[in-house]
């Protein structure tokens, strides 16, 4: 292998990346004051440039030349980490993505498995964050985003496993590949073996909600009863930073849902469509943005569940669904064949 | 979490809720003692909107008074303002001309409308749900729109005068009133499915935030609150002022106590309230809108005056002493929410952080009403 | 075991409903007036600050000094001064200053006005960083609407 050839390509796919997590960040929030907006029929930006659409540059420009204020008692070398700790392990991640076929910066066997690993630091920044900002609301609500995750990482893997145990791979380009052809043959159907189908979909999705943070499971921020929770005390990029970690985080949880379970970069028709064929990034985005969309829509509709109602919610319906799902499914692998 | 749990565990903090607080709705500071997230001690404190409202009755005129009755509870700003002018027209004897009565009825209860969105939207913010605010705003609109074109005011009206009111309405005001109903009985099914019906709203709320009768009782609590814990009490049936007595409206009352009784009980109002426009406006006599005898200066007969009216959120009680001056010896105001928000110290006992906060928006709390 | 079935199929449609109810108000034009670009017309009965009211006839204002609105006046903002002037009957106007930092639009002044000299101005576009600025003549304020 010409090592040269390999640096380049590397070189491409790191600036690709962090264009593509910080430019999808950036436009996501004007997607969701956007989109917030018209449902609640108002305009929402519109003055920096058409349609508001250099809002999110406006944003950045502001937050970047804003001072970064260290109130008394923090720790500081924690509470510089954290910020940190939120993006880096988000960009990380999408080294594993597929987005078609070839485009996949490092075709890793265990690609699954570092997806999970990476996605867990995650809740490490809003720990440490919520702990080095001394600030009793932050406290409280780096203590909630604890067990709110350590809850929901259950269900979601003992789904993801389900999904492994169907595809026989951790590589998510074989995942997919496996899901290859119209939507009968995606995971979310019961064809492939996935006992429970759409409702393991709609669990997964639930879950990925969850461990996002994103509301109606937004207990860790719930502005309403802790101010702004672990990022209280952030103020300029750091604030920046957990903000952009954030929707980062949804576009990891919807492109993850999609490589599970709705096929990734495969067409749902059955018949080659002109110009847009039968696989392609392009699907996979439209499947991906989709789901963004559906996460936006479901924060500005609903209100935020309790600590106890999601506890409940995870324990009590999750886990038992997913946990039997795993069973039925391995049974009906080995049925199938 | 039992009490006894609660008191084996020794890590207790403080945490001020308040008085900047996006949950408390103004200026009220709530002192927390928190156990975790169970609230071991929760103590309002009060004064950070005194205004001395009260000392201000006593020396300015009773006219000039008027204007600070908008001021206290700014949502439902009529209710006070329909209650001084009573008290005042009790005291010095003015007979009120029958139109103005209907006008009103029909102003003050679509200002209880107007609060009940208000409330409605503040509340599920309050839970987390951002949308059902501005929905609640869009139709609140029309109300301060309709109420505009009467009184000249959006928010804070003093459109009453002893004798009357300060001018006539229009029939467009009639029509448009009526439009506005009918628009909103349309919109409440949306109200109820997107807001009443939803899982998690319902979890948030049925079974949180228990107030007893007896604990209404006890810190005398009214309106909504005390209707939510079973009490069939309603200032407009119990001691009937204004055309009340000629109409024909139910009371909502809920046996469950719970948070999602109030809110059953203010949503139901919502519905009572336009069902109280709607006769009014069908039987609204022609006629003046100002008593003709109406003395200049008015010097009540020296004694000691008492009125009560439902507000949006309770009974609102003024009490005056008159010693025959222009001016009043004694005011004092009764006003619900102080008495409403007094048993939060008790009803929180014990609670998780974010119910507590969802009890204290059924509470409803205006705070410039708290502290006058 | 029912009814936690039941729970979860009712509790899941009620979510649908949720989101069927935003995205269909998503597509619906939106109700909010883009403020600096337009404007509402204010209501005839609108209250604004007052204002001394221009007689038709005279072009002039109709104050007679008699100070019912000052007297009046639950928050003491308004100051009118009137002098006595050679050949004139009664007193006349040479200043009214409203302080509109006190003034709570009662209305008080304007129902206390004998000759109907004041009314409330559609002025609503008011901002300052200075107090001053909410001191107005309003003597001053009437010969520059000319």
């Amino acid at each position: 292998m010409d090592l040269g050839i390999n640096v380049v390509e590397m070189v491409i796919y790191l600036v690709g990346i962090i264009a593509f997590a910080a430019g999808n960040a950036a436009y996501l929030v004007w997607v969701e004051r956007k989109g917030a907006a018209h449902i609640q029929r108002r305009t929402g930006p519109k003055e920096v440039g058409p349609f508001g659409l250099l809002q999110p540059l406006a944003d950045g420009a502001k937050l970047m030349s804003k001072q970064i204020i260290f109130p008394d008692g923090v720790d500081k070398p924690l509470f510089m980490l954290a910020p940190l700790l939120a993006m880096v392990p988000a960009i990380m991640i999408f080294v594993t993505i597929p987005f078609s076929e070839t485009l996949v910066a490092r075709d890793i066997n265990i690609g699954l498995l570092m997806i999970f690993a990476f996605a867990s630091v995650n809740i490490l920044a809003l720990l440490i964050g919520g702990w080095a900002s001394r600030n009793k609301y932050a406290v409280i609500s780096a203590a909630r985003a604890v067990s709110q995750n350590v809850a929901y990482e259950i269900p979601m893997l003992v789904i993801t496993i389900t999904i492994v145990l169907i595809t026989g791979s951790m590589n998510l380009r074989e995942i997919v590949a496996s899901q290859a052809g119209p939507f009968w043959h995606w995971n979310i159907l019961p064809t492939n073996g996935n006992f429970l189908g759409p409702i393991t979909f709609i669990m997964f999705f639930i879950c990925s909600l969850a461990e996002t943070n994103r509301a109606p499971f937004d207990l860790g921020e719930a502005e309403s009863e802790l101010i702004a929770g672990f990022h209280t005390e952030y103020s300029s990029m750091g604030f920046g930073l957990f903000f952009m970690g954030e929707y980062a985080n949804i576009v990891i949880g919807a492109a993850l849902t999609t490589i599970l379970f709705l096929g990734g970069w495969y067409s749902p028709f059955p018949e080659t469509i002109p110009y847009l064929g039968t696989a392609g990034a392009w699907w996979f985005l439209v499947k991906m943005y989709l789901l963004i969309w559906t996460v936006v829509l479901i924060r500005w509709t609903y209100p935020r569940v309790t600590l106890w109602s999601l506890l409940n919610l995870s324990w009590k319906i999750l886990i038992p669904f997913s946990l039997l799902n795993l069973l039925a499914s391995a049974g009906l692998v080995k049925f199938l064949g | 979490m039992s009490s006894q749990a609660l008191s084996q565990n020794k890590e207790r903090f403080e945490l001020n809720l308040g008085p900047q607080h996006p949950a408390t709705h103004g200026v009220l500071r709530v002192k927390l003692l928190m156990d975790g997230e169970y609230i071991v001690n929760a103590e309002p404190v009060l004064g950070y909107i005194h205004r001395m409202h009260e000392l201000m009755g006593e020396n300015r005129t009773w006219a000039q008074y008027l204007p600070n009755m908008g001021r206290l509870d700014y949502l439902s700003a009529l209710s006070y303002n329909l209650g001084y002018v009573e008290l005042v027209e009790k005291m010095a004897g003015i007979e009120v001309p029958e139109r103005a009565e209907y006008i009103r009825v029909i102003t003050t209860e679509l200002n209880r409308i107007s609060s009940h969105l208000l409330w409605f939207g503040a509340f599920v913010l309050d839970l987390g749900g951002f949308t059902p605010l501005l929905y609640a705003f869009d139709d609140r609109e029309q109300i301060l729109d309709l109420l505009e074109a009467v009184t000249g005011a959006r928010l804070t009206y003093c459109y009453f005068r002893f004798g009357g009111c300060y001018n006539d309405v229009e029939d467009n005001f009639l029509s448009g009133t009526l439009a506005f109903i009918k628009r909103l009985r349309s919109r409440m099914p949306m109200y109820h499915n997107l807001v009443t019906k939803n899982v998690i709203l319902m979890q948030r709320l049925e079974g949180v935030g228990p107030i007893s009768a007896e604990m209404c009782r006890k810190y005398g609590a009214t309106g909504p609150v005390l209707r939510g814990s079973g009490v069939n009490y309603d200032v407009r049936k119990n001691e009937p002022y204004s055309i009340y007595p000629e109409i024909d409206f139910d009371v909502p009352v809920y046996h469950e106590c719970d948070s999602m009784a109030r809110y059953n009980v203010r949503m139901d109002e919502i519905d009572q309230c336009m069902r109280i426009i709607e006769q009014a406006i069908a039987k609204i006599p022609e006629g003046p809108v100002m008593a003709e005898k109406v003395p200049k200066m008015i010097k009540p007969e020296p004694g000691d005056y008492y009125h009560t009216v439902e507000a949006a959120r309770g009974s609102f009680g003024i009490r005056a002493v008159s010693d025959g001056k222009n001016q009043a010896y004694r005011m004092k105001l009764r006003s619900p929410t102080f008495s409403n928000l007094s048993l939060y110290q008790e009803a929180s006992k014990g609670m998780l952080l974010a119910d507590a906060l969802a009890l204290m928006g059924s509470l409803d709390l205006v705070i410039p009403e708290i502290d006058r | 075991m029912a009814g936690y079935f039941k729970n979860i199929l009712s509790g899941s449609w009620s979510l649908i409903v949720g989101l069927s109810i935003t995205q269909k108000e998503f597509f619906k034009k939106p109700v909010t007036l883009q403020y600096p670009w337009e404007s509402l017309e204010m209501s005839p009965r609108f209250r604004g600050h007052i204002q001394l009211v221009k007689d038709a006839e005279s072009g002039t204002h109709r104050c007679i000094c008699c100070g019912m609105c000052e007297k009046g006046c639950p928050s003491g903002c308004i100051t009118v001064k009137g002098e006595k002037q050679e050949g004139v009957k009664g007193k006349v106007l040479v200043g009214y200053d409203l302080d509109f930092t006190k003034c709570s639009l009662c209305g008080q002044c304007i129902e206390n006005c004998k000759p109907a000299a004041i009314e409330f101005s559609k002025e609503y576009n008011l901002a300052s960083t200075r107090k001053e600025d909410f001191h107005y003549d309003l003597l001053k304020r009437l010969k520059e609407q000319k």
